[in-house]
Formats: C-alpha cells, structure tokens, sequence
C-alpha cells in the first residue's frame, strides 16, 4: 500500500515553496494545449515578479505573466497563441516596450537545450540555425552575460570538432531552470507522472530543473499508476510538489479531458489589446479564484460541457472554434 | 470576381507538390490545409507530422494550432518536440516543410521574428517555433507568403530561417547537409528558385492576375520571363477543401 505524501499541497503551498523573485522557470505545455494555468494564477496572486522564463512555444500562461508584469526576461522560440493570437498581444507590447528581454532561439535549439540540461552535457550540438540572425544577434545585453542563470554566450558557431568534413556546426548552452510547472493528467500519490498525448518538452524541462511541480487532474494511487509503468512519464523522485487541479490548464486544452475553450481565448484576445482590459481580466478571472472549484463556478458548466473531451477523441467534436 | 478565393487556391497550388510518399512538417494555417488536402486528393500515404509530436494523426478534424489535441487522434506515435524535429533532417526521409513568413528576400531567406532591431523594435512576429529548424535540416520547405512589396523584401528586418543564403552554392558551402527552398506560393502564384544562381523567379501566376503586378508587388528584381499561367482549382478539389477539410472556415477564411 502506497501512503500520501506530502508533496500533495494547494498551488499556494506549491509556489509559496518552491518560487522565488527572479527565478529562472521552465513552462510546460504548448502554446494552446496543457499549460499550467493554476498554477501560473497563484504566481500571479503571490505576485512573484523579474522572472526569468525558458520556454520553446509559449503560450497562454505566458501571455498571462507578461501582463501582469511578473517577467522580466524570457529565452524563447515563439510567442503566441496559435490562431487565437498568432503572436501574443502581451509579449508583443512588451518587446516592442522593451519592458522584457528576450532571446530568440528555435524550437529545437530550446529542446535540445532542456536535454542537454537534463543529461548533464555541458552543451549540445545542431546545424539547426546556421548563418541565421539567431546565430548572429543577441537580445541579452553582453554586460548580463555570464551574470545568474545568464548563459556566458548565447550559442557558438564552430567548426564540427569530431568530422573534419562536417562543416560548421551550432553549440548551446545547456538549460537547467530553477523550477518546471507542467501540467499531466494524472499523478501518483508518490509522485510518478503520466502525460496522455504529446508531451512537448514538458519530461526534459522537468528533468532538467531542480524543482519540479507538476499540477495534474487527478491524483490516483501510487500503486494504480504502476500497474501500468510502460505509459509513466516521470519518475516519482524527480516531482517535487503535486497540485491537485481539475481543469487546470483550462483556458487551454488537456488531452482526453477537454479541449482548448475558444469563448475564452477569443475573451481574451478582445481584452489582451490594452493594459486597461487587461488588469481588469486579472481583476475578474484571476485575483478572486484560489481554488479551482471557485475559477470553475466563474467559468461556468455549459462552457465546460462544451469542451469537455470526447473519451474516444480526446477533443470536443464539433466546438465551434471560430 | 472568381469562383474561389486566394486562400483556398494557394492551399490547392501548395498541395500539388506533394508527392505521396513525402513526410510533410505541417505547421499553423494554410499549410495544416495544403497538407490535408493533399493527402484527401492525390497523395493518401503521405505522412503529416508536428514538431510537437504528433506522428501522421487522422486529422478526422482540421487542427488549428501544432498543439492541437487534434494532431493527437489515431497517429502512428504520439511523442514529443525532441523525436518529432529528430524526424526533419533524418536523411532517409523526404521531408518537406510548409513555413508562413513575415518577410523574403530574393533567396528564400525568411523573417517570422521582427521588424526593426533589439534595441530599437519596430514589430515583433511570433519567432522560429520550428521555422529555423524546418529550414535547416528539412530536404525541401515549400513557404506561403502575402504577396506585398513589404513583405518580399532586398534585405531582411531579421533572418529566421535559412533558405537558399546568397545563392549558388552558399547554403552548402556555410554547412547545410540539405534543404532549401523549393517554392514559394503566394495569394497571387508560384515562385521558384534557378537552378544555379538559386534566385527567385515567377513561376505561375493565378488567372486573376498578371506577371507585372505581380512583379510591382515584389520589393526585388523579380524575373518574370519564365511566368506561366496556372489554371483554376478544379471544382471537385474545392469541394474536398470546403465541405471535408475546413468546413468551418477557420483557416479559409469568408468567402
């Protein structure tokens, strides 16, 4: 028999914990799909500010933290949230702004990166990249450089040091954040992990950051989700804190229990326009709702009926997605 | 006022390049629909794949976003960023990428990242995403582009992704394994890429226009010499595009 840990705890213990200002945080999911809302709420309740976020395609919970002013620099692929708001309206105004600072890399550049951290390399290897401006411009200033989780150099371009006739080749840096937030569907009471569908990135942030919280939407007994071990994603040791969240990468969707809810990013996108509209998005779906049981009742049934996953799709078939 | 749109033209135009074996890195917007009706019309054993992970998913429903829960439903495998972008540069693989830009320039070379500069920014697009590494390591990209004099540009604002560099032999020489551009479709043709200087030229243009407009709407010399004249999408294809693969017209578009 598997006992309770205590790594089960509210998303208030969880980011009261483990987040600190000016932590560097690895976001799990993808752009629409299994972002750690609830718990990126909290981080913004408990007004954690001068984050640092690594992410490869961000998302809704970026979005989010930019305006609300919890960010302070961010190392990306891209900002958006896909046709909903091809580029984030908040992460657009503050780069224009320059109220962040941002480094751009590709989606496999970031990836690799998270794997490197996660094997302990000391940088990895890609022809992904070359001759491009991601090689050549930099965003981060050369004074912060070197400086906290800064990476001495944004990546290096070298000739292949193995095959004579390799030609050029791009060298990064390895990413090992301070904390993961992923979002799984279901945790065991230990703490192993399983993610349905794509997991993104989400296994190699997690192992590559020192703590790791992991909200899930459903905490099932340890020894249930080893009967099955061949679809675990995680190991139980690697997982820091379980929040306990239902829905709670609600506006985005979570594979085999709801799809992304497009009343709300279409809300959203109307409000993301000016910082005005957007403090009071804050003011009505954010600020007042602690637990998930009092953000759903704001939410409301029929809009989570509507999206609530077909068991055999995974998806709401038929939501009307305009 | 033609029967079709540009929309629903470029993602036929786009979908008749691909062959039925290829492996096709789909990304947002028209390329999710070239790709899908591609398979429904000519190509059924291609292979769609997202650099999110989601290996030739049913696409029974039109995803509108890579992330999709969508692009999660009967694949072959359902896995991650990691073995998914492992996929584009396999040299077994004929994988062919469809890319959406902000800016071109001659090459193929392409700006989905900003306009202006770090310190002085003027507008910011999204980013990469996998654009660069589409770009890099696929065997061939195809782009979609908005044909405007801004958008087809002589310099880029920012270099993203790496299409045929400064032509000849340049992407070779600085490194690539593979790649480039093979074609770039527009709301208003195709363009191609010579042979040996790898510069773009008119390959098609739609029965709604001509080459001169074409050309006046392209901020480069644009060789219009080889231009012909693309013949309008067959009313069986559009009825594939509007009732089976966007019925909704979520990426098509009113009417």
């Amino acid at each position: 028999m598997s006992t309770m840990t205590d790594k089960i705890m509210t998303a208030r213990k969880a980011v009261d914990t483990f987040i600190k200002d000016g932590d560097q945080i690895a976001l799990g999911g993808f752009t629409v799909n299994r972002n750690p809302m609830h718990i990126i709420r909290e981080i913004i309740r408990r007004k954690k500010n001068r984050l640092y976020l690594v992410v490869h395609s961000h998302g809704q919970g970026m979005e989010l933290l930019i305006g609300a002013g919890c960010v302070e620099r961010i190392e990306l692929a891209y900002g958006g949230v896909a046709r909903f708001a091809p580029t984030g309206y908040l992460f657009k105004k503050a780069f224009k702004d320059k109220t962040i600072e941002v480094e751009d890399y590709s989606n496999y550049q970031m990836t690799l990166r998270f794997m490197a951290g996660a094997m302990g390399l000391p940088f990895i290897a890609t022809k992904s990249g070359l001759e491009s401006d991601i090689v050549r411009k930099f965003g981060f200033s050369p004074q912060m450089r070197g400086k906290g989780k800064i990476p001495e150099h944004k990546l290096k371009v070298i000739d292949d040091p193995i095959n004579e006739n390799g030609g050029k080749v791009v060298v990064l840096p390895p990413l090992n954040p301070d904390v993961a937030l992923i979002h799984a569907q279901y945790a065991g009471e230990k703490g192993t992990i399983r993610i349905n569908g794509l997991s993104f990135a989400d296994i190699e942030q997690a192992k590559a950051a020192k703590t790791v919280i992991v909200s899930c939407e459903e905490v099932v007994p340890e020894d249930y989700i080893r009967r099955d071990p061949d679809r675990n994603s995680l190991a139980h040791f690697i997982v820091d804190a379980i929040v306990p969240a239902p829905f709670g990468a609600h506006p985005t969707a979570c594979h085999m229990y709801y799809d992304y809810d497009p009343n709300h990013l279409n809300y959203f996108k109307k409000v993301a326009q000016d910082q005005d509209s957007f403090n009071r998005y804050l003011d009505e779906w954010v600020y007042p709702f602690e637990t998930m049981e009092d953000y759903l009742t704001k939410v409301g049934f029929k809009d989570l009926l509507k999206i609530k996953a077909n068991s055999a799709l995974g998806y709401a078939p038929g939501l009307d997605r305009r | 006022m033609e029967p079709y749109t540009a929309s629903e033209i470029m993602a036929l135009t786009a979908g008749s390049f691909v062959q039925n074996n290829d492996i096709l890195f789909a990304g947002t917007g028209l390329s999710m629909l070239a790709a899908t009706v591609a398979k429904r019309i000519h190509a059924p054993d291609a292979i769609v794949f997202f650099e999110t992970g989601g290996i030739d998913p049913s696409l029974a429903e039109l995803p509108l976003a890579v992330a999709d829960p969508r692009v999660m439903v009967g694949t072959s495998v359902n896995s991650c960023l990691a073995d998914a972008l492992s996929i584009l540069g396999h040299p077994k693989f004929r994988t062919i990428a469809f890319l959406g830009a902000a800016q071109i320039d001659c090459y193929g070379n392409l700006n989905s990242t900003m306009l202006g500069t770090y310190e002085n920014p003027e507008q910011r697009f999204p980013g990469s995403g996998g654009a660069c590494d589409a770009a890099s390591l696929a065997y061939g990209i195809i782009v979609f582009m908005q044909h405007e004099y801004r958008r087809f540009v002589k310099r880029l604002d920012y270099f993203t992704s790496p299409g045929w560099l400064s032509g000849y032999n340049s992407r070779q020489e600085a490194g690539f394994l593979r790649g480039g551009p093979m074609a770039v479709v527009t709301n208003l043709g195709v363009l191609k890429f010579d042979d040996i200087t790898k510069m773009m030229y008119l390959d098609q243009y739609y029965p709604f226009t001509d080459p001169e407009t074409i050309a006046s709407k392209t901020g480069f010399d644009l060789d219009i010499s080889r231009a012909k004249k693309c013949s309008p999408p067959k009313e069986d294809e559009l009825k594939i595009l509007r009732q089976e693969v966007d019925p909704q017209r979520l990426i098509l578009g009113p009417i």
